[in-house]
């Protein structure tokens, strides 16, 4: 029988090497997030290694500025690493831990879940390998070097399009080469069950605090709750404690690169079609005969041409909407954060704030958007003065 | 019973992949004929996919060949429905669950049994996903052929007693490729398969010297063997029939 189902979405589509593993970790996980003791262990990581709870921040100027709703910032690029990526790997090594491996491993496109992979790995006394795009490892130098700098093992990926999806590519392969001492830290909402529910639940925390913190500044939820997408982590994370609440509309933002009409785009929900890829049935990025499409995006992190299981799901229901973002949109509105607020924020999270931009002007004043502020924009400096012509270096 | 379940009536089979496509598909179906005659007994055919996951090294670079140089599972369709009733082997498609799904699962069934495809192997659809695939291959006589791997253990027997045409044993973890060294209990693997079902078990992932078709064939019904031979169309090309020709006689005759 087919698990891990989001309507028609989801699934266990990997090799029967892989089989016995990804049980495992559903049995364990089950287990362990009802265990007291992981709970607390868990609660006390989040608090005091990864700064947790991050600031839902009322971004005074940058409302006046658009003259509409009302903006919040939900501050995850203050966590420990600079990114959401903390929460689920936290969670993740800790129960690898528990599971008794010794080895973990992860893709990453930005760098930013290697870095959070690399940290985790390093305090917890785990050997780490992260698989990397050439592209990506080129695009993000700064974070290769900090991986390495932590201890971990970077692999440039050459095959492919040598980014995020080949870097999953290459993770899932070596988890069947060495699967026995080895947990695969998927860092999104993807791939095949447990991981999209593991990595929600782990990212949950995020619309949890949000909703607490709203109601403690507010007094009611806010009408709008916003993120990027690229697998779909952070934006499931900041969504999940909504879904229920039917008046607050949920909006993910994806890349569309150069533009949704032209080839050189990852916007998933906008030009994708039901597909089955990387352990899931899902939306992504393909041509007539199934092959998976060449994506681009400004952005590493949302380079990808999936999205979770879940959105895809949130989208065939009509509980979620999708909007496409493209890289000049993205640039300005990272410009514009900094400008305005003295926040940096990562070009993924540029794409929300982007259409924050586009959507508060039309919004009254008394509607709230919250966005997340999925990570910090340090890692992206020297890419985008290139985007802008001027050639640095780190 | 089924044109798999024939091919290892005579002896242990052999059963050589090639990639559709790779350098072209004229040249593929020069090396499906040369290979039928060489003695192979059922022909893996693989349609390329862009993230093959389940391969090694070999076999990616031999499906981007393939794709750049344009060929398409119509494209692939055609060069079969010409090869097959020239083949007196049976002949299976490798590839992996997107293509199929995206071209539509009973069409490319349908186009299977219409142009003499006889199986399907599909690793990344395991016992727990067959569904997906099942229903169509029955409508249209496919067998969906089943893998077990060194880490299946006690799925083993739930996979054995469902599957179709031949077990597909997978020797090794990992990804395909050619190794010096197989370390798996393959006597121990089939023989739990034997417990519950009398289905033919062929061995694959790794095995590329007759030395070592010999020492798989003392536990299992047959042999597979992909990296090795893909890599010496990558280094022959066009010209690489007769190599190919060669190499499957001296693994066939180990067999035997």
């Amino acid at each position: 029988m087919s698990k891990g189902k989001f309507g028609i979405h989801g699934g266990q589509f990997v090799p029967e090497t892989l089989m016995n593993a990804v049980n495992e970790l559903e049995e364990a996980y089950n287990y362990y997030k009802n265990d007291p003791e992981f709970i607390k262990e868990l609660d006390s990581l989040m608090k005091e290694y990864a700064g947790r709870p991050s600031e839902l921040y009322y971004a005074d100027k940058m409302t006046r500025d658009l003259g509409g709703a009302k903006i919040y910032l939900k501050r995850e690029d203050l966590n420990h690493t600079g990114s959401h990526k903390i929460n689920n790997v936290l969670g993740q090594v800790l129960l690898a831990k528990k599971m008794g491996k010794k080895r973990v491993i992860a893709e990453t496109g930005a760098g930013q879940h290697g870095v959070a992979t690399a940290t985790v790995a390093a305090f917890m006394d785990m050997e780490c390998d992260v698989y990397m795009g050439k592209v990506d490892t080129d695009r993000q130098a700064l974070n290769v070097y900090r991986m390495r700098l932590l201890g971990a093992k970077v692999h440039p990926i050459t095959t492919g399009t040598q980014t995020l999806k080949d870097a999953v590519n290459e993770a899932l392969r070596e988890w069947t080469a060495r699967v026995e001492d080895t947990h695969y830290v998927l860092g999104s909402v993807m791939g095949p069950h447990p991981f999209p529910t593991i990595v929600r639940d782990f990212q949950s925390v995020i619309g949890k605090e949000v909703k607490r913190q709203i109601l403690e500044k507010e007094g009611k939820l806010p009408d709008v709750v916003m993120a990027c997408v690229g697998g779909g982590s952070n934006a499931m994370g900041i969504f999940y404690d909504f879904i229920n609440d039917k008046n607050v509309k949920l909006i993910g933002c994806e890349a569309a690169g150069l533009g949704v009409d032209n080839p050189k785009n990852a916007a998933t929900v906008a030009n994708g079609s039901l597909g089955i890829f990387h352990g899931m049935k899902s939306y992504f990025c393909q041509d007539e005969y199934g092959q998976i499409a060449p994506v681009y995006s400004i952005s590493a992190g949302l380079d990808y041409p999936g999205i979770g299981p879940e959105h895809a799901n949130l989208h065939d229901t009509g509980r979620a909407e999708y909007v496409p973002i493209t890289d000049e949109e993205a640039v300005r509105a990272f410009e514009y954060l900094s400008r305005t607020e003295g926040i940096i924020p990562a070009i993924e999270s540029a794409h929300a704030v982007a259409y924050a931009m586009k959507l508060a002007p039309k919004m009254s004043k008394d509607k709230i958007i919250v966005i997340n502020l999925s990570g910090r924009g340090d890692k992206d400096v020297a890419a985008i003065a290139r985007y802008r012509g001027e050639d640095i270096h780190e | 019973m089924s044109k798999i379940k024939d091919a290892f009536k005579n002896g242990k089979a052999f059963i050589p992949f090639v990639t559709a496509g790779d350098p072209n598909l004229d040249v593929t179906k020069k090396l499906i004929l040369a290979m039928d005659k060489s003695g192979a007994d059922i022909i893996e055919i693989g349609i390329p996919f862009s993230d093959p996951v389940a391969e090694g090294i070999v076999i990616q670079q031999a499906d981007e060949r393939a794709l750049s140089a344009g060929t398409t599972t119509d494209k692939i369709f055609d060069m079969v429905k010409e090869v097959s009733p020239q083949c007196s082997c049976a002949l299976a498609f490798m590839t992996y669950i997107n293509p199929i799904y995206v071209y539509g699962v009973d069409k490319f069934m349908e186009n299977c049994s219409k142009s003499g495809i006889s199986a399907v192997i599909v690793p990344d659809v395991p016992f727990e996903e067959k569904a997906e695939l099942a229903p169509a291959c029955e409508k249209f006589g496919i067998d969906l052929i089943s893998l077990i791997a060194p880490t299946s253990k006690d799925r083993i027997e739930t996979i054995a007693k469902e599957a179709q045409g031949f077990l597909y044993c997978v020797s090794s973890m990992g990804v395909t490729g050619v190794r010096s060294e197989i370390t798996t209990n393959i006597g121990e693997m089939i023989a739990t398969v034997k417990k519950v079902s009398d289905i033919p078990c062929a061995v694959g992932f790794g095995i590329s010297t007759p030395k070592q078709a010999q020492e798989m064939a003392k536990y299992a019904d047959g042999v597979i063997v992909g990296s090795a031979i893909v890599k010496i169309i990558a280094q022959y090309g066009v010209n690489s029939v007769k190599p190919v020709s060669e190499y499957v006689k001296s693994m066939k005759d180990a067999i035997r």
